[in-house]
């Protein structure tokens, strides 16, 4: 993984000093609340409802088991013993106190991590495959990318104070792994016309209250030009975003008012100047990043079966936890945070140094965070991962339901955000009391159910399979359900099915829902194959057939 | 009492007047808003005074682009703390169309946008006055920087260039 040197080392340094005389100046006055406020929220400093929220940045998912550890330990001494895992592989505090927030950053900083642009209107974490450089079915392992953007976008002295927040994911794969569809920018590495890698770009893509599929701006851009290409789309996005209505100004609103043409046209017009000998990705600059991510040291094994003869519960987690990996006789293996009885996302200070731990004896001292709010060790050797799941089992770590129903998507909803409007968390929890039967749910087979607790859609509800977004209805919190929608490489928006549910309603609306599935499925169709075949009429008619009689 | 700003790193009186402050001085270099500059500009030029035109955020660039060489400042407003266009149009004056002279920001300007307006290409600062005694070191906010942009003269090098 990418290393600091001493001079990135500097500039981490110096922000948590910007910070700290930041952080006094406000409690001495001299800054009033508005004035900060676009100061902290620049540094991942949100006030919430309960107290403040620090979100540090996990630059594309990609964690060392020293920093899963010094993660642990914050938890356990600035917070309330325990993480928030978000999608956009980042992880959030929910109990710090704003005047130990420098102490916190000082504490990052030494480990090689920060809060910078996690929040605010700016430049956020660019996310990625959470398999990348393990997956069989990979053009090339798009971090390298990652982390040339990641440089480029920190204190970007022209994009620092956008119209909206701007989000990047890169992927490199078959599979979109990383929601990249629904982004601001998305990249994608493709074959080009003669062969050569370079990118696919996309723009305007969000989710929030108008959600839209992002579209084609350049099908190929050879790679050299990378940088020049983001800068002259960022830059026909500040000039021209809207910044009078919050609601309107992500670069989305603009793509479509433009129309994708006009939007392309003045950003290749933009890009003749951005284009300069400055911006140009140096060869040399991207085989020095590409050493960063070299394979580790491997061992030559051969492939084996490590489920066979061994429990049940061992087979289950072996099929659903862990997957395919590009060298034979290793696997990556899932952490599923999706426990039952725990919000989905949370993992405890002992849970991370656990992890840490583990990372270091079974997977190279590294650890992912999935935008699906798990965690991944990427490189198990397969005949270690029955000891890795015994011990994981006893830590609560082990649930077997990547992929199924409650493997849920959830935002931290009205239980600690300012901005929501019903809980989230507690529906979670009444899906897997009512969802407990395994059978059952493996039957089901491929399912993303994701949750919003308002329409900021931090849960991704538009493109949940099933999605659930929180409503206030006079008070109360009643939720709607859309079904239909998908993330992937064959990303779509969900359809709303109808009224909305009270809460205590969700699970049944959820079973019917999954009756009509069942019933009118054909061989190896998913939940969602068998939406987008029979549309929604059918699911709505079952749902509204009769009152849901909790 | 001139007003100060923070030229080219060091505080200093300003020598220019913004039109309104204009009166009874006819030789002060003199600061427009776009519309005063539009209307009069061939009255403007006739003077024999320095010029300079300030720009609001949503104005395009562009519309200065024939005269550039004749205005000795350009002026970007910021409207308040979240306010960014600034930032582009300074980059587009001092990249695209060359521009050489004082480029200066106005409006809400404080010590902890400082270092990237510098970056942008900005060379004047009006600030109040608590921000301009700490304006010096916050152009030393950062030693380095990510990415290359108009910055000659910072304090700061080029990280992994």
């Amino acid at each position: 993984m990418y290393r600091y040197d001493l001079t990135d080392k500097t500039l981490v340094r110096e922000r948590v000093a910007q910070f700290r005389d930041q952080t006094r100046r406000f409690l001495a006055g001299e800054l009033t609340d508005d004035e900060f406020r676009h100061l902290r929220l620049r540094n991942g400093l949100y006030i919430q409802r309960h107290a403040p929220m620090l979100r540090v940045a996990i630059p594309y998912g990609l964690l060392s088991s020293t920093q899963l550890r010094a993660l642990g330990s914050i938890a356990r001494r600035y917070d309330r013993g325990y993480g928030h895992f978000t999608t956009r592989q980042n992880i959030q505090y929910n109990w710090p106190k704003l005047e130990q927030v420098p102490d916190i950053l000082a504490e990052l900083a030494e480990v090689e991590m920060h809060a910078i642009q996690t929040s605010g209107n700016c430049i956020r974490n660019t996310t990625s495959d959470h398999l990348a450089g393990v997956t069989p079915e990979e053009l090339e392992d798009p971090r390298p990318w990652c982390e040339l953007i990641r440089q480029w976008s920190t204190f970007h002295p022209e994009f620092t104070y956008l119209p909206r927040k701007f989000k990047i994911a890169v992927t490199g794969a078959a599979q979109d792994r990383a929601a990249s569809q629904v982004h601001d920018v998305g990249v994608h590495i493709v074959r080009g016309p003669d062969g050569e890698l370079g990118f696919e770009i996309l723009a305007g893509g969000g989710l929030g209250r108008t959600p839209i599929i992002g579209q084609v701006v350049r099908e190929f851009l050879p790679r050299r030009h990378l940088l020049s290409y983001l800068e002259a789309i960022l830059r026909v996005y500040n000039l021209e975003g809207r910044r009078d209505n919050i609601h309107k100004a992500r670069i989305k609103i603009l793509v479509k008012s433009l129309g994708i043409e006009e939007f392309r046209r003045r950003v290749e017009a933009e890009w003749i100047s951005t284009r300069a000998e400055g911006l140009r990705v140096d060869d040399a600059e991207i085989a020095r990043l590409r050493g960063f991510f070299n394979p580790p040291a491997y061992r030559n094994l051969p492939n084996t079966e490590p489920a066979a003869g061994k429990s049940t519960a061992f087979r289950a987690w072996y099929r659903y936890n862990t997957t395919a990996h590009k060298v034979p006789g290793y696997r990556a293996v899932y952490i599923s945070l999706k426990k039952p009885d725990v919000a989905p996302g949370d993992v405890t200070d002992s849970q991370m140094e656990l992890l840490a731990d583990l990372a270091d004896r079974y997977s190279f001292g590294e650890v992912r965070v999935t935008h699906t709010q798990n965690l991944l060790f990427a490189d198990v050797e397969q005949d270690e991962t029955f000891e890795l799941w015994q011990t994981l089992e006893k830590a609560g770590l082990a649930t077997p339901n990547i992929g199924t129903l409650t493997d849920m998507i959830c935002c931290p909803g009205l239980d600690f955000c300012s901005l929501a409007n019903a809980g989230s968390i507690d529906v979670a929890k009444l899906i897997n009391e009512r969802f407990d039967d395994y059978d059952y749910l493996y039957d089901l087979g491929e399912l993303e159910v994701k949750m919003s607790g308002c329409m900021n859609a931090c849960g991704h509800h538009h493109v949940g399979h099933i999605g659930i977004l929180g409503v206030d209805k006079s008070g109360e919190e009643w939720y709607q359900i859309t079904i239909g929608g998908a993330a992937g490489a064959d990303a779509s928006l969900g359809e709303v099915i109808g009224p909305s549910v009270a809460k205590l309603d969700v699970p049944e609306t959820i079973a019917r829902l999954l009756e009509v599935y069942v019933e009118r499925r054909q061989p190896d169709e998913r939940f969602l194959d068998v939406v987008r075949r029979l549309g929604v009429k059918p699911f709505k008619e079952r749902v509204y057939a009769t009152p849901a009689a909790a | 009492m001139p007003r100060r700003l923070l030229l080219n790193g060091r505080i200093v009186d300003d020598d220019w007047v913004y039109l309104a402050e204009a009166e009874g001085n006819a030789s002060a270099p003199l600061i427009l808003s776009l519309a005063e500059w539009q209307t009069g500009r061939d009255q403007w030029l006739a003077q024999d005074r320095r010029l300079g035109v300030v720009l609001s955020p949503a104005h395009k660039v562009e519309l200065l682009a024939p005269d550039i060489a004749r205005l000795a400042l350009i002026g970007a407003d910021f409207s308040g703390p979240s306010e960014g266009r600034g930032y582009s149009q300074a980059r587009i004056l001092r990249e695209r169309w060359k521009f050489g002279g004082e480029l200066r920001a106005t409006g809400y300007v404080r010590r902890d946008q400082l270092f990237f307006m510098a970056r942008c290409g900005f060379n004047s600062f009006e600030l109040p006055d608590t921000d301009l005694k700490t304006a010096q070191a916050a152009l030393a906010t950062f030693s380095w920087a990510y990415q290359p942009s108009n910055d000659v003269g910072l304090p700061f090098k080029l990280l992994h260039p």
